[in-house]
């Protein structure tokens, strides 16, 4: 169906601005910060870089989630409950899908709690002690860490959810 | 000890050790559904 298709697109539009951004942030600014804060020339990354770059990841996450949740809506599984219910009950043919939805969703909490809410603290949105910027700091990182390991095993059963042939 | 999470390489390493189990989680569902 001409919907579901563009439910997808939409999907997949979203989830590349969010991990990519995810992969910016680990692959190359994580070094690039831990470099221009030895030699000083940190403060331009975090004032013109990050607040951007982390409005379109935070909301790329949610628009990432609304359209991979309406496009599992849209679905019937194989034993007749719905997409979406099948999906998060890891039910039926929906069962592989359901992980990768299982895991999107722990990533897209981790975003906007552990990640969004202590850079808030490091970018000085919100106020904080120095031992709290420190702290944050850590924090964010392993989150973003983590939100990398999971985007691994979330993207393989992403693409693969449509091809059951796998897994029998 | 280090954190594992602190290397890129052991992020990637867990990453793709997770996706096995959970591949090897996803095939039992699959065919627990399919005797059901």
């Amino acid at each position: 169906m001409l919907s579901d298709a563009i439910l997808r697109w939409l999907h997949v539009l979203a989830g590349i601005m969010w991990i990519g951004l995810l992969y910016f942030f680990n692959f190359v600014n994580a070094a690039a910060v831990k470099e221009a804060t030895a030699a000083g020339e940190a403060a331009p990354i975090s004032k013109y870089v990050m607040p951007r770059a982390l409005l379109f990841f935070r909301w790329g996450a949610v628009v990432t989630w609304i359209f991979g949740a309406a496009l599992l809506g849209s679905m019937t599984a194989a034993n007749g409950m719905n997409g979406f219910a099948a999906a998060f009950a890891l039910q039926s043919n929906m069962a592989p899908i359901g992980i990768g939805a299982w895991l999107g969703t722990i990533m897209l909490v981790n975003v906007w709690t552990f990640i969004w809410r202590n850079q808030k603290k490091i970018l000085g949105f919100v106020p904080a002690t120095d031992e709290e910027k420190a702290k944050a700091r850590r924090v964010a990182f392993l989150a973003s860490r983590v939100n990398t390991m999971l985007s691994i095993p979330m993207l393989f059963f992403m693409v693969t959810g449509p091809h059951q042939s796998i897994y029998h | 000890m280090k954190n594992p999470l602190d290397s890129l390489w052991w992020t990637i390493l867990l990453g793709v050790v997770l996706t096995g189990v959970l591949y090897y989680l996803a095939q039992m569902l699959v065919a627990q559904s399919a005797a059901t």
